[in-house]
């Protein structure tokens, strides 16, 4: 689903962020990428969602090489990856139910199918019922589960999250987590980029360990 | 083994759905979602209605002042066409002539091959023209002396076009002994029509240039609302959406305010041909002319809300094209 094939990014101003990247995952895989701050966990998923190119190597998504993508084709491939933000990146003068549906009505979708998918995916994060709500009278917690249903609405073969749980507590991270575990449980591929060491302990599944741009343990 | 097929089999189905939605309902959705970005342009243009209505009326007194001139131009015109370019030249005599003096001479100019016609109008005669057609009928029955001249006017052949022959003819005519003063009718004609080909280019370049300022406000107008909803246009991108998706709603609101902008110019000038209506077509009055006041006319109005929308629109491209690429996710 995912391959690194020996990716280098160099930023001019910042020189090396990764070095030699290399790793595979499969469909249906979930894994951690970590690492602590500026160790390049950002600028790898960045990479993934077509935000930066690599200087060097290669990046293959769902088969399709990443850097001779064209611009008018990055849409498509966003398409492809649900995106989970540490800040959530909720509209917020939408309701919840316009904020989840976004995805769908960029792809294109009929009002039907819309409202049919929205509620779907709010009912898989538990928020059925929050639907004409503002984010800003939701918990962290809650808008976490809004960015979740967004990035799964379209259901793309693969969701990355950067930090999810940053701005959670302990129990809601745990509760977050397993949300993810069941996306992987019906073929997705999941990549989380967390520095939460305790609560990848509690969790088995493979981890990626970025350390000055350099992959240290895959 | 059977667990792994069930997961491909789940993850087919997850694919499968990815292009989902059959061709009507996307064709539908596609109507819709233009509908929306419509009608969502026209909700937030009202919502910010105070910093609108400002931009609105600055494009419409730029617009307005390109088609009020316009408008001037075409009612000068009108009365420009009403005048014909004859090649009449006027003879105009000398006070101490008589007026047998002047029908001999009048005689005696009709021997020339060149002229069709001669016509000598005695003092009497311009007189009561005057009174007529002037409109200081009573002023001038006041006066003790006429004061007007005898004048012969003298038609030249039309074969006579070239304008060389002509003025040679006018200065041959002008050198009699009995004439003070010898004049082509179509002179001043011809300089008035140059005046308003003047006029005209004037308006043409002026135009242009307003023009350009309305494309100009309407992309500053654009680019302020761009860089106020950026963040939902990095959230858009970072799900996957076209840049003409993103641009729909943005070239809407510069349709509508170009449009309005329109509507407010074409008030204006309406207003402004209303109060200006009734005095000069009393003045027009005056002098027994039948000039009527010009208005912007079914076409001309649907050109000006036409040009005025297309200017709104493509001024937000502009800026649409050039900003939108730098507005990336971080």
């Amino acid at each position: 689903m995912l391959k690194f094939d020996n990716v280098s990014m160099r930023y001019p101003e910042a020189g090396d962020v990764l070095r030699n990247v290399s790793f595979h995952l499969e469909q249906g895989e979930m894994a951690f990428l970590t690492g602590h701050s500026g160790s390049g966990k950002s600028t790898l998923l960045k990479l993934i969602a077509v935000i930066e190119r690599c200087t060097r190597g290669q990046v293959l998504l769902d088969g399709q090489n990443l850097n001779q993508a064209k611009d008018r084709h990055i849409p498509f491939i966003r398409r492809k990856v649900g995106l989970i933000f540490q800040d959530y990146k909720l509209l917020q003068d939408r309701t919840v139910f316009d904020n989840v549906a976004l995805p769908l009505v960029i792809a294109g979708y009929g009002h039907h199918e819309v409202s049919r998918r929205v509620r779907a995916a709010l009912d898989k994060v538990g928020l059925l019922g929050k639907e004409k709500k503002y984010p800003a009278v939701l918990s962290g917690g809650e808008q976490q589960r809004v960015g979740i249903a967004r990035a799964v609405v379209n259901k793309p073969p693969m969701i990355l999250a950067d930090e999810p749980t940053g701005n959670l507590d302990p129990e809601l991270s745990t509760e977050i987590m397993h949300l993810f575990e069941q996306f992987q449980q019906v073929g997705v591929t999941v990549l989380i980029a967390t520095h939460d060491i305790s609560l990848i302990a509690k969790m088995n599944h493979r981890v990626l360990k970025l350390d000055h741009g350099q992959l240290v343990a895959s | 083994m059977k667990q792994v097929n069930k997961k491909l089999d789940k993850r087919q189905r997850w694919q499968t759905k990815i292009s989902g939605g059959n061709f009507v309902d996307k064709f539908h959705a596609y109507r819709n979602h233009h509908a929306q970005a419509l009608f969502s342009s026209l909700g937030r243009l009202v919502a910010s209605r105070f910093s609108s209505a400002l931009t609105i009326i600055v494009l419409a007194i730029a617009i307005s002042l390109a088609s009020g001139f316009y408008i001037l131009v075409a009612n000068l015109q009108q009365l420009a066409g009403s005048l014909e370019a004859s090649n009449q030249i006027s003879l105009f005599l000398k006070d101490e002539v008589s007026e047998a003096r002047a029908n001999k001479f009048a005689n005696s100019i009709k021997i020339n091959p060149d002229i069709q016609d001669v016509k000598v109008i005695t003092k009497e005669q311009a007189l009561s023209e005057f009174q007529v057609y002037s409109g200081f009928g009573e002023a001038i029955k006041t006066l003790e002396k006429n004061p007007l001249p005898m004048v012969i006017q003298v038609l030249p052949k039309k074969s006579l076009e070239n304008e060389r022959a002509l003025e040679a003819l006018l200065d041959d005519l002008g050198r009699a002994a009995e004439v003070d003063f010898a004049q082509m009718d179509m002179q001043w004609v011809k300089r008035l029509q140059s005046i308003m080909e003047v006029a005209r280019r004037g308006v043409t370049l002026l135009s242009l240039l307003l023009g350009a300022g309305v494309l100009f406000i309407t992309a500053n107008t654009i680019r302020l609302e761009l860089y106020n909803r950026r963040d939902e246009v990095v959230i858009a991108k970072l799900v996957g959406a076209t840049n003409s998706f993103i641009q729909r709603p943005f070239l809407y609101s510069g349709f509508w305010i170009g449009f309005f902008s329109g509507v407010t110019a074409w008030f204006i000038i309406t207003t402004i041909m209303l109060i200006l209506k009734q005095p000069v077509e009393r003045l027009s009055g005056l002098y027994n002319d039948g000039f009527h006041v010009l208005f912007l006319g079914f076409t001309e109005t649907l050109a000006l809300l036409l040009i005025s929308s297309v200017l709104g629109v493509v001024g937000s491209w502009i800026v649409l094209h050039f900003q939108l690429r730098q507005l990336k996710p971080e």
